[in-house]
């Protein structure tokens, strides 16, 4: 699904030159749940900004589902991000003056689905995250965990090949977070591919590979046994 | 702009944002309120001005007389000038061409005005028939000074208002009255009406009369002229200050006076008077051009300033929305879209308001200088698209920058 050749990637900080990636390889397979693990300054971020082609590589190949992401024009990232990827972040990023419907239908009325398709697929993909009741709340009526499911649920309202996840539990408390994996979990048992940032341990271990950056470099690249969230829930 | 579904998208994001769309209106449609308003009482002024100068912005030229101080062709200087008859038709013979009105004016003296029992200390001026023009007094009652009566030594009297009502306020109307000019009777004709109170405190009687009945001879005090209405004002004064050297020059001739003595005769036109005032009006104009410029520049900082919060504010909402998958120009352009939007509409809202209240209140405004302020619709019109163009450039930018900003760091931060 996802194949990574040899990426280079630094930042210009003034005269001196910030060498982030240094020569990244690694492939993900279709169905897998990986988590990319490291401490700041890693490199960590830098890569999913390129894999979310909300930034480029200096060199080295990134293909997607077969696609050669490379010299991207803004519309054509922009149309392959709604095309292939979901995000999910940290901080939720919904936009807070929509209700959580409005929300998970954003990204379809970027695919130009009609305004009722919209609302039925918002509805079907809220269900699954177990919030259609909450569907006409605005944001700030729900709590941390309701947020990251309805963010959840905007990710996969697109039907990505991928879903790119920042800190998913980052901003919430264990008991939430294990509930967020939980669910996660659950989309990448239908066969999903996810990937998932995060510097969490225990997050890392219900993922099924470990891959561990250092400097711009992965120093560990392993699989795991699932631990399953679902039994601390 | 024939999108359906971004127009829904559009007034979703209206209606959920209500402040934020309040605000932004409010500014915009106050914005244009008071420019409208500022820019009216700029006529207004403009008017009013032009009301006030319009009653004295005759095109008369007056002559009287004065005292030689020069040597010339053998006489004395201190010669007291005394105007004639003779000076007046010749001037006007010779000039006809240039003249339109033309009237001379003696100064009766050294009589007594009796009404009944009363003495009147007014002013008696020999003045001809087309005098009520030159000085623009309007007739109240009765009629001025015929040529019939000049030619008929007619002894007939036209007094000013302010005299028919301090002395004649017992009869019904001073017409008919005859008053007793050292001891001669004279009837009234008439009244008129000036600007001033002064101008309404004298009793004119024809020249011929004057002259004839109170040993005048042929002893004029002053020439009176108008000059017919030029093209432009520029034209006008030429037109005036030409004549005036002429006449200035006849009149030299005719009483040996040398060519640079101002003070033996003197010619004032109103004319050259006028341009004071209309410099002064040009003035005002550019002032409240000016004073116009900075209410559009406050203006154009103002609802730059609340586009750029508002762009701000959305920073974040640009962030998602690119994650999500929108091509920038869509984002900038639907964010432009809603702002365009809001600031039109309430431009125009404020512009209905302001113009309504200037149609509404203009006519009825009666202060000194300040007539009927109102606003070329044209003018209030481009200075909405004006506002609504800064606010969307001021708009455009940062909004551009947002959506393309590159990291996914821009969406941590809460």
């Amino acid at each position: 699904m996802i194949e990574i050749n040899n990426l280079h990637k630094s930042y210009k900080m003034g005269s001196n030159s910030l060498h982030v990636l240094k020569g990244l390889n690694f492939s993900i397979k279709e169905g897998e749940l990986v988590a990319i693990m490291g401490s700041s300054g890693s490199g960590k971020s830098t890569l999913l900004n390129i894999l979310g082609m909300l930034d480029e590589a200096d060199s080295g190949e990134y293909t997607l589902d077969g696609v050669p992401i490379k010299n991207l024009n803004e519309t054509k990232a922009a149309k392959y991000r709604n095309k292939f990827l979901g995000f999910i972040f940290q901080s939720f990023n919904l936009i807070n003056y929509k209700s959580a419907m409005e929300n998970v239908a954003l990204p379809l009325y970027y695919q130009k689905v009609p305004r009722k398709q919209r609302e039925e697929k918002a509805i079907k993909y809220l269900s699954q995250v177990g919030l259609k009741e909450w569907a006409h709340h605005l944001p700030n009526e729900l709590s941390g965990g309701q947020k990251q499911r309805v963010a959840i649920a905007r990710a996969m309202a697109a039907e990505p090949k991928v879903l790119l996840a920042d800190e998913p539990t980052g901003a919430l408390d264990s008991k939430t977070s294990y509930e967020v994996m939980d669910l996660i979990q659950n989309i990448n048992d239908q066969g999903n591919t996810i990937l998932v940032v995060t510097h969490e341990e225990d997050i890392a271990h219900m993922c099924k590979r470990i891959v561990h950056l250092k400097d711009g470099v992965i120093v560990e690249d392993k699989t795991v046994d699932q631990v399953r969230a679902s039994q601390y829930v | 702009m024939l999108d359906i579904e971004r127009w829904q998208e559009i007034f979703d994001a209206i209606r959920k944002n209500k402040l934020r769309t309040f605000l932004t209106g409010l500014s915009v449609a106050s914005g244009i309120f008071i420019l409208v308003i500022l820019l009216g009482f700029g006529q207004g002024f403009k008017n009013g001005i032009a009301q006030e100068f319009a009653q004295d912005a005759a095109t008369s030229v007056w002559v009287w007389p004065g005292t030689t101080t020069k040597e010339y062709k053998g006489l004395n200087p201190g010669r007291n000038i005394q105007l004639r008859n003779s000076d007046y038709n010749f001037s006007s013979e010779l000039l006809a061409e240039q003249i339109d009105l033309k009237s001379p004016r003696i100064f009766v003296r050294n009589i007594s005005v009796n009404y009944g029992n009363e003495a009147l200390v007014y002013g008696v001026q020999g003045v001809s028939y087309q005098f009520q023009e030159i000085e623009n007094a309007k007739m109240s009652r009765g009629r001025f000074i015929s040529y019939q009566d000049e030619t008929n030594t007619a002894k007939i009297a036209v007094i000013g208002n302010k005299i028919a009502h301090d002395v004649f306020n017992e009869v019904d109307t001073p017409i008919g009255e005859f008053i007793d000019i050292s001891g001669i009777p004279f009837k009234i004709v008439g009244t008129f009406k000036e600007t001033e109170d002064r101008e309404e405190e004298r009793i004119f009687i024809p020249i011929t009369t004057a002259q004839k009945v109170f040993n005048g001879g042929d002893k004029v005090n002053n020439l009176a002229f108008t000059l017919p209405m030029a093209e432009n004002f520029d034209d006008a004064v030429a037109n005036s200050v030409k004549f005036k050297s002429q006449l200035l020059s006849n009149l030299q001739q005719a009483h040996t006076v040398a060519p640079d003595d101002t003070n033996a005769i003197h010619v004032w036109s109103a004319l050259e008077e006028a341009k004071r005032f209309y410099s002064l009006t040009d003035n005002i104009k550019l002032f409240f051009w000016f004073v116009g410029v900075c209410t559009i520049i406050a203006g154009v900082v103002g609802v730059s300033n609340i586009m750029l919060i508002v762009v701000r504010e959305r920073t974040k909402e640009i962030g998602i929305r690119k994650a999500l998958g929108a091509k920038p120009w869509s984002i900038v352009g639907m964010i432009l879209h809603e702002s365009i939007f809001i600031t039109a509409i309430s431009g125009f809202v404020g512009l209905i308001l302001s113009m309504g209240l200037l149609e509404l209140l203009g006519p009825n405004i009666e202060v000194d200088y300040v007539v009927n302020p109102s606003v070329n619709f044209n003018v209030a019109l481009s200075t909405v698209f004006v506002l609504v163009l800064a606010g969307a450039v001021a708009g455009f930018f940062p909004a551009w920058r947002a959506a393309n900003i590159h990291t996914i760091e821009a969406l941590r931060d809460e």
